[in-house]
């Protein structure tokens, strides 16, 4: 089988290697292959952090150029950053909430504009979906949840190939107790948001 | 999963895991009795795994103060017949070098696996120094795993074969193996020894002259045999398709390698290298002699590439060698399955499947990683650059390893010279014999404890002037929260001596020493500026927890800004940088309450005071 090829980016503390082993292990217990690569280390002090997922038969979990079937950015301009792993084949759900850079006071490059990050990934790509992830994780209970939206909306993308109770077991199995109600309802309202659409 | 699985997961199981997590499991499943490490990307999430289960896998484990300290402590135990494990970073194995030259000369009893985890593309680094090349120094066997399952099965391999020739195991990972998670099959664990005992044996065990001598003809005799076992091992596989065409790898490489072939249906033999020194030289010379080209593809340096030339040498064959000599790959940097790719096209000259993709059309800003907020360091730097410019001094800055190297960053542009663990003091010592600049040099606790005594007994005893300033947050923070000699608490979780950085520092004979409370920004400058017109070594232990761990939690404050007040300078934007403090799209300044951690420095420099505290109750 074709891998299923998911890259996850966004900034360092966003939830981003929590969220992708959460999808990992789903997919194990589902019975696909399934080969991960993360990045630690000095990358996490508030710089760019990104997961790359390949699912089905693959030896290697660096994805090719133009090959991301689901891009999941927790970050806007990071999903832009990662447009040279995608096509016009790939959806894209992005939060529309930016981080600012902390040195983008007296930066020569400006943060862009929402709105213009927007229209150039609906030009690259198949499929946008862009929401508020920041504002659904508050309304669930808590900001922390960000990363359970994120994954809420990527499990409802037509194509996404291990199914919402497989995953939702292995968040159960990845997250602590206590937080579980919260980063249900958290994904749940990603998960409602793609599907509506 | 959680994360005592690796240790209790029954034989079958399968687990999601991390390359590092699997290494851990192999030392479950090879009885490993003794393990130590001194934590570094991309190894240190071993140390962090063990230092949680050693405890109830009936194994010893330590965060030694070094990487010497931490090969000579697994050496000792492989002396006295148990199964040890030591494990760094690439660089870490330059440290330990001097005892790791002389632990393969002298053998082991126990088995002894040295893995070195090396950084291709320098992701978390000084260099990308491939330790391939130590196997060769050194003289010892060298397997190279290239997926977590292979980290695993490959410690039980190894363990089996140091035995077998008393000699220790070298374990070449890199980056995109350490930190690549993949589906375990879990074997049954075996029971390790509790207790070893050193038989003795001189002329075994204390390389002075004449018995070193003998080692060494001991040595080349083991390694001869163990070219054989090599060309013979399951971890050198052949994956045939008749071709006149070969590809030789190893590593992450293999993965890449194998990828681009299966996925473009190309008639291409592979021959993986899992055990890769002593160079398979019968295994390679079967597999290449019909061939017309072979193309080898390894990360980082051309070292097979070379020892086939060697081959084809020997042996007069016909076959071309492409690799990183004739430019087909790149010299350096990791590969991907895209340079793969290319490479390949070069070679094989047929169409190959790509993908089209593009660049983003909008520039995007650099997003470096920054010191978080509230971070002790940040609040030091601002405070002794502030010290040097009321002094209107010339300062030099020579800067260590740890979070606080991001003190290269600007605003602060507090990093001017580094070259490894400890080297801040050492070549303070040097610019102080040098120039008439001021010296200021930064080192972190855990660094100062693994590199940074010998050059400060060197620069009192030398009588050299200059600032150390040592920056103790009460962690190794920048590995992930890790303990170290100057904490009551060791690897293994149980209370243990604290060691005093400022009675070490008295002992050496400082004249100098002064502890201080780093966000107090005022009482601090006037501290740095005796401390800049002292005459001799002054040293500066800046005190303050990591934000990162739990125990960083010391502020009752929170902080706001007046907007009456606030006349929009960014003085504290742009001196501090702190990730807490932003420009809403209003354009006023404003501190995000869910990240402050309430440090004050904002507060105690703002020149208008419109920074306030509010007690959180």
């Amino acid at each position: 089988m074709e891998p299923y090829n998911i890259y996850i980016c966004g900034v360092g503390g966003q939830g981003i290697i929590k969220t992708s082993i959460v999808i990992g292990e789903a997919a194990m217990k589902s019975d696909m292959g399934v080969v991960m690569s993360e990045v630690h280390g000095m990358a996490q002090r508030g710089g760019v952090v990104s997961t790359e997922l390949k699912i089905g038969d693959s030896k290697s979990p660096i994805i090719e150029k133009g090959s991301t079937n689901l891009l999941i950015a927790f970050e806007p301009m990071e999903a832009l950053r990662a447009i040279p792993k995608a096509s016009e084949d790939t959806y894209v759900i992005v939060n529309t909430s930016p981080i600012m850079p902390f040195n983008i006071i007296g930066s020569e490059v400006p943060y862009p504009e929402i709105p213009d990050i927007l229209d150039e990934l609906k030009s690259k790509v198949k499929d946008v979906f862009a929401l508020d992830a920041e504002k659904a994780a508050k309304d669930a209970g808590h900001i922390l949840s960000l990363n359970m939206v994120m994954l809420g909306g990527a499990t409802a993308v037509s194509d996404f190939p291990i199914g919402k109770e497989a995953v939702l077991k292995s968040m159960k199995a990845n997250l602590p107790q206590k937080s579980i109600p919260i980063n249900k309802k958290a994904y749940e309202k990603g998960f409602e948001f793609v599907s509506s659409r | 999963m959680n994360i005592t699985k690796v240790l209790t997961g029954k034989e079958g199981e399968k687990l999601f895991l991390l390359g590092n997590e699997a290494a851990v499991r192999g030392t479950v499943e090879a009885g490993v009795s003794v393990a130590s490490t001194y934590p570094g990307t991309p190894s240190s999430e071993i140390g962090d795994v063990l230092s949680k289960l050693a405890k109830d896998a009936g194994m010893y484990f330590e965060f030694s103060t070094n990487e010497k300290v931490a090969l000579e402590v697994s050496a000792a135990a492989a002396a006295s017949g148990l199964r040890s494990f030591t494990f760094m970073k690439h660089v870490g194995l330059n440290v330990a070098a001097d005892s790791f030259m002389s632990v393969v000369y002298e053998g082991v009893n126990g088995g002894m696996i040295i893995l070195s985890a090396d950084d291709p593309s320098i992701f978390s680094s000084q260099n990308e120094q491939d330790n391939r090349h130590y196997a060769r120094i050194a003289g010892i066997p060298t397997v190279e795993p290239s997926n977590p399952q292979e980290i695993k099965d490959m410690m039980k391999y190894g363990y089996e074969l140091s035995e077998e020739f008393q000699i220790p195991v070298l374990m070449r990972t890199t980056t995109r193996v350490s930190h690549m998670r993949g589906v375990v099959e879990l074997e049954k664990p075996n029971a390790n020894k509790k207790t070893g005992y050193f038989k003795k044996d001189p002329k075994r065990f204390v390389p002075v002259p004449a018995n070193a001598r003998e080692m060494h003809r001991i040595l080349v005799e083991k390694m001869e045999k163990i070219e054989d076992v090599a060309s013979n091992s399951p971890f050198n596989r052949i994956f045939n398709k008749e071709s006149k065409i070969g590809v030789i790898t190893s590593g992450s490489a293999f993965n890449y390698a194998i990828d681009v072939i299966e996925k473009n249906d190309l008639a291409v033999n592979i021959l993986k290298i899992g055990f890769s020194y002593p160079f398979p030289e019968k295994l390679v010379y079967d597999f290449i002699k019909d061939l017309d080209h072979v193309i080898v593809i390894e990360e980082v340096d051309p070292i097979m590439e070379k020892d086939i030339l060697a081959v084809i040498g020997k042996y007069g064959l016909k076959t071309k060698v492409h690799g990183k000599l004739d430019e087909t790959l790149p010299m350096i940097f990791e590969y991907t399955p895209d340079i793969v790719l290319e490479g390949m096209r070069k070679v094989i000259g047929i169409n190959l499947k790509e993908k089209q993709s593009y660049e983003p059309d909008i520039p995007l800003p650099v997003r470096a990683p920054t010191l978080c907020s509230g971070c002790p360091h940040r609040a030091a730097y601002y405070t002794v650059k502030k010290a040097v410019e009321e002094l209107g001094l010339d300062a030099v800055y020579p800067n260590d390893i740890g979070c606080y190297t991001l003190g290269i960053e600007s605003p602060y542009e507090m990093a001017d010279y580094l070259l490894a663990m400890g080297s801040s003091v050492g070549t303070s010592c040097g610019f102080s014999k040098s120039t008439d600049q001021s010296i200021v040099s930064f080192i972190g606790d855990s660094t100062f404890f693994h590199a940074g005594i010998p050059p400060l007994i060197n620069a009192v005893h030398n009588k050299d002037k200059f600032v150390l300033v040592i920056l103790d947050n009460r962690t190794t923070a920048m590995t992930g929260g890790q303990p170290h000699p100057g904490l009551p608490v060791d690897g293994m979780g149980e209370m243990a001596p604290e060691i005093s950085i400022e009675k070490i520092v008295e002992a050496i004979g400082v004249k100098f020493l002064e502890v201080i409370n780093p966000v107090s920004v005022d009482i601090s400058k006037e501290i740095f500026k005796k401390a800049l017109q002292f005459d001799g070594v002054a040293v500066v232990i800046s005190k303050y927890p990591c934000m990162l761990t739990k125990k960083g939690v010391t502020s009752q404050l929170l902080m706001n800004v007046d907007p009456e007040k606030c006349d929009k300078c960014m003085n504290c934007l742009k001196e501090l940088t702190c990730p807490s403090i932003y420009v809403a799209e209003d354009g006023s300044v404003n501190i995000d309450s869910m990240f402050c951690r309430g440090c004050s420095v904002c507060m105690q420099i703002c020149p208008k005071k419109a920074i306030g505290a509010k007690r959180i109750s």
